[in-house]
């Protein structure tokens, strides 16, 4: 069953993302990230991190896609300037990529991996939220701060004009 | 109810893998059939019958008894109807939309608890995933107004993402002190937690004891306030229904939709409104819990309650809804710069204070 469901999940993330990197238009591009992105959430959420799923929909799907589309969007249509994605240079990223997946492999074959009978937890909630508040409570805290001074430094830059 | 059902198809197929499959599928069916359809027939028709009782007329009378019929009629109608797509519209984003934003407004049901029995997904994550999945439904939109090739339409689309996005914010602040308060992101436990009777509900300050419950009351009121208004926008109803501004964009993002795509979308809506009063009534009036206990604890027939709780779940969803088609049918249309305003300077630094003050609460 969860073999099936997972081979589901990796056709929809792979055959998207081939649909990003090859589609003319942008915004097919924009609109497969999306799927290659809900597929990513549910191999996450398969893989029982129930957090980290939503949250790969809240921040990407819900944050990041939207605002792409919202900038293609604006600039496609109404300045009639036709944003279209080639494929140039062929060799070198066909060099770059085999290189890099090359690593890729190498590592993954390579690497000494670890093998614990460990039942997938029913909710990794509660221990993401204890870790965030004891362990990790300066970096999350400072993370906060950063987010706080980008929203700020964003909301400067957009009243400049005044 | 899942492992029951398995176990029951187990025993007649005797294949482990048919049995799962397709309790899966049931289940994910269920909600559809069940609830969503039955509801959307009646409340279109209750739309209508409301706004005509408030503009003084009789509505829809001609098909059926006192114009019960009226839905389905117009259900068929629409079958019946011929798919114009225009000519210079992007076809397979075009034919893709209504469908994104059913099944996001659809994937929403998935965590509710209908009752103690019926929830899709009894998923730690509950409410966040409500949350989370409502962006594919700004997706839906923005994908069909853009494909549609209509200034309208894509204007329309525009609005209705910047807004929904915006009120995202205040709703998920609200429900932010609510989970603080009761600890759980599951909708099934946060109505768990307000059983026996009604004083135990959250906007009543919830199950905490005593002194805490009395000054929790104002802020919960106040939390509810915020999150209906802030869910109204979500879902786009009046008086923020600036996607679809008859007066000036048409009918905003489905201004090219004919047939079932148009249904498509009036469906999501219907679902939509009835999934974010079910979400208020779980997070602020007890979900599932009967207001004064079960009639099946008295009679000593514990089959009865997961019913009786499904019927107090429907009133209360239902209650809702009817609030929601009564303020479309009195308030007038927001203006643009008015609806980020009531966002922005309002809603959202309320939703702040009220979220601090019931944290201190809570600390008492």
């Amino acid at each position: 069953m969860f073999d099936i469901i997972f081979y589901l999940f990796a056709f929809i993330t792979i055959g998207s993302a081939l649909i990003v990197v090859t589609a003319r238009n942008i915004i097919y591009s924009a609109f497969s990230l999306m799927l290659t992105l809900f597929g990513v959430s549910g191999i996450y959420a398969l893989l029982g991190a129930d957090f980290l799923a939503v949250v790969q929909i809240m921040v990407y799907v819900g944050g990041i896609l939207v605002l792409i589309l919202f900038g293609v969007m604006l600039t496609n249509k109404i300045t009639n300037v036709e944003i279209k994605s080639g494929n140039r240079n062929i060799a070198v990223s066909l060099i770059s990529v085999s290189v890099l997946s090359a690593i890729l492999f190498s590592v993954l074959l390579g690497t000494n991996w670890k093998e614990t009978n460990s039942q997938i937890p029913e909710t990794t909630l509660f221990g993401i939220g204890e870790l965030l508040i004891t362990k990790y409570v300066l970096v999350f805290e400072l993370l906060g701060i950063l987010l706080l001074i980008a929203l700020i430094g964003a909301a400067t830059i957009a009243r400049k004009e005044e | 109810m899942y492992e029951y059902l398995v176990n029951i198809l187990f025993s007649v197929t005797g294949n482990q893998f048919l049995a799962q499959a397709s309790v899966m599928i049931l289940i994910a069916a269920l909600p559809l059939f069940v609830v969503i359809l039955p509801y959307a027939l009646a409340a279109v028709l209750a739309e209508r019958k409301v706004s005509a009782f408030m503009q003084d007329r009789i509505g829809p009378n001609r098909t059926g008894y006192r114009g019960l019929f009226q839905t389905l009629a117009d259900i068929l109608k629409l079958i019946q109807k011929e798919d114009i797509i225009n000519s210079e519209a992007d076809k397979k984003l075009f034919n893709i939309s209504p469908l994104l934003v059913f099944a996001g407004s659809y994937a929403a049901f998935a965590a509710i608890p209908f009752s103690g029995m019926f929830i899709g997904t009894n998923a730690e994550v509950g409410i966040f995933f409500i949350l989370a999945i409502s962006s594919l439904v700004v997706a839906g939109i923005l994908m069909g107004g853009w494909a549609s090739n209509n200034k309208y339409s894509l204007l329309g689309a525009m609005r209705s993402a910047a807004q929904i996005i915006s009120y995202e914010i205040p709703t998920a602040l609200v429900i932010l002190s609510i989970v603080m308060l009761t600890g759980t992101l599951s909708l099934n436990t946060i109505s768990e937690l307000q059983t026996a009777y009604f004083w135990n509900w959250n906007i009543f300050g919830g199950a905490a004891e005593g002194f805490k419950q009395f000054i929790l009351i104002p802020f919960m009121i106040a939390g509810f306030i915020i999150l209906y208004i802030s869910t109204l926008a979500e879902v786009n109803r009046v008086p923020f229904d600036i996607p679809e501004a008859e007066s000036e964009l048409v009918s905003g993002f489905h201004t090219e939709y004919s047939g079932m795509k148009f249904a498509m979308f009036f469906l999501a809506e219907y679902a939509n409104m009835f999934a974010v009063s079910a979400i208020i009534a779980t997070v602020f009036f007890g979900g599932y819990q009967s207001p004064f206990g079960y009639l099946g604890n008295t009679l000593n027939f514990p089959l009865l309650i997961p019913f009786e709780q499904f019927f107090w779940f429907m009133i209360k969803g239902l209650f809702f809804v009817f609030v929601q088609m009564w303020l479309r049918w009195t308030l007038p249309r927001l203006r643009v710069d008015q609806l980020m305003t009531v966002c922005w300077k309002y809603l959202i630094p309320y939703a702040f204070i009220n979220l601090i003050i019931i944290g201190i609460i809570s600390l008492l």
